[in-house]
């Protein structure tokens, strides 16, 4: 049977309660049953490191914050353009897309070694990492959207006599848009997750290297604050696309 | 009276013409121009395929067909086809407005006339004159038809290709849809060919009905309703000539089938 939804106002409050039911038990609960401080400190804790080391946590955050766009935007935009050829051109797309979905298969961290090897320890390792994570979900998804026009409307665009060009401009781009928003929400996280794993691999500076050096240097609240500070860096990315997508797709 | 389309012992399908799949086998057809011809006949018997040759969507198989004394490519190319489809399809993102005034943005480069941008008057003249922002999805079935036929008729195109418009649509709707179309057909002189799987549908609003077989697709009924109905195609859905002209239909479709 289908349930009733929830009044407005419930709505909004019951998750609140429940993520304030979570973190006074985390507060009180935990420590009262004698899980210890440098395994899990208490949202208190965790917040004065933000009073604290202001600073220092800013002074990381850049670096990721960097990264992950940069790997976001290269790797989105490198994964519709390929998308684009492959769906013009179905020689390169049955000669190259298998093999695509074969470096997919790939494990990121097993491939980040290499990237560092061919890119240094700069930056530019840690980008190329976030762009390759990002690659995949959007070709595909971006194949499939280029692909998703009925049959009907490539026959209206031909009666019509559209070029190509107007083709792909008035019906294949518009019909991919929620498919192509859809890998990018994804990968607003996914970007983080890959600048992250390039930090710890070979870095000094970040929130992956701080996340690293705080656990070795068992400074848990640190540890805890640069997760919340990496969660918040992808939360403010998925909802910049979000805002992009509902100015892009009204419908 | 000119011929709008001529065609001699036509074959169409699908696939090239050696692994091809015949849908239709000799079809001899002539439609007079100006003139409102239904399509009647079973799934699979190349009503909709047809539709398809003639607006230069696929290659004929095998014999001639010539559409407004020319090929089917150079008709095309002139925009002097329109083609409305069963599902309205309209494009989701456009507006209304935009949607009817597609024509005017795609396929310009081949174009030799200039057209119009008629879309509120052809809007106003479907009754959807406050409509033009909306998007499409916020419209009714019917309204979303209507919109179709304006896009259709945008580029006033001598030859309108229907194929089942008012096939998704309620019966209220439907036979509203059709009197318009009737209306619109009468004051503008342009050839329709209207495929449908409703007989009364087919006898109201053709000048004359071919009834299609299927396996293999073929020409099994040529009815003239010009003597069934009064001056300019009209006619009652109760009339009893209109009545007796869909037994006869029936009974030629049921042997089609």
């Amino acid at each position: 049977m289908r349930q009733e939804p929830l009044p407005p106002t419930l709505a909004i409050a019951l998750p609140v309660l429940g993520a304030a039911s979570i973190l006074l038990a985390w507060q009180f609960l935990l420590p009262w049953l004698g899980v210890p401080a440098y395994i899990v400190p208490t949202p208190t804790a965790i917040l004065s490191v933000f009073q604290k080391s202001y600073p220092l946590l800013l002074g990381n955050l850049w670096p990721t914050l960097i990264e992950a766009l940069a790997g976001f935007v290269i790797g989105n935009l490198a994964a519709v353009v390929l998308a684009v050829l492959f769906v013009h051109n179905r020689v390169l797309q049955a000669a190259y897309f298998p093999i695509v979905l074969f470096f997919n298969t790939i494990p990121i961290l097993a491939l980040s070694p290499i990237i560092l090897l061919i890119f240094g320890l700069g930056m530019t390792p840690k980008i190329v990492i976030a762009a390759v994570i990002c690659f995949f979900p959007t070709l595909v998804n971006m194949i499939r959207g280029l692909g998703s026009a009925s049959s009907n409307e490539h026959e209206l665009f031909r009666v019509l006599s559209a070029t190509r060009w107007e083709v792909f401009w008035s019906l294949r781009l518009p019909r991919a848009l929620p498919m192509l928003f859809s890998s990018l929400r994804i990968a607003s996280a996914t970007a983080v997750i890959g600048a992250i794993v390039g930090e710890w691999i070979g870095s000094d500076k970040g929130l992956g290297a701080l996340i690293i050096q705080a656990s070795f240097n068992y400074q848990s609240d640190r540890l805890y604050a640069a997760i919340v500070l990496s969660s918040g860096l992808s939360i403010v990315l998925f909802c910049l696309v979000v805002l992009i997508e509902r100015r892009a797709i009204r419908y | 009276m000119t011929s709008a389309i001529e065609a001699r012992r036509l074959d169409v399908g699908y696939g090239g013409r050696h692994s091809a799949v015949k849908v239709l086998t000799g079809l001899d057809l002539t439609v007079a121009a100006g003139s409102f011809l239904s399509i009647l006949g079973p799934s699979g018997c190349g009503k909709s395929t047809l539709l398809r040759v003639v607006a230069d969507l696929l290659d004929p198989l095998g014999g001639t067909i010539s559409v407004l004394g020319d090929t089917p490519h150079a008709v095309r190319s002139r925009r002097d086809v329109g083609f409305v489809f069963q599902d309205s399809t309209l494009l989701p993102w456009r507006s209304v407005r935009d949607n009817v005034r597609l024509p005017l943005g795609v396929g310009q480069g081949s174009l030799t006339r200039q057209i119009e941008d008629r879309s509120d008057e052809l809007l106003e003249l479907m009754g959807l004159g406050g409509f033009g922002e909306r998007l499409p999805h916020q419209l009714s079935g019917g309204q979303r038809q209507r919109v179709a036929i304006a896009r259709a008729l945008l580029g006033q195109p001598k030859l309108l290709l229907m194929d089942e418009p008012f096939g998704a649509l309620d019966e209220i709707t439907r036979d509203r849809l059709n009197d318009e179309l009737l209306a619109l057909w009468r004051r503008s002189g342009t050839t329709i060919l209207f495929v449908t799987h409703s007989i009364a549908e087919a006898a109201y609003l053709g000048e004359r009905v071919i009834v299609l077989a299927a396996n293999p697709g073929r020409l099994v009924k040529d009815l003239d309703m010009r003597p069934f109905k009064q001056d300019g195609n009209r006619c009652s859905r109760e009339d009893p000539a209109i009545v007796a002209a869909m037994a006869e239909l029936r009974k030629a479709l049921e042997l089609a089938s």
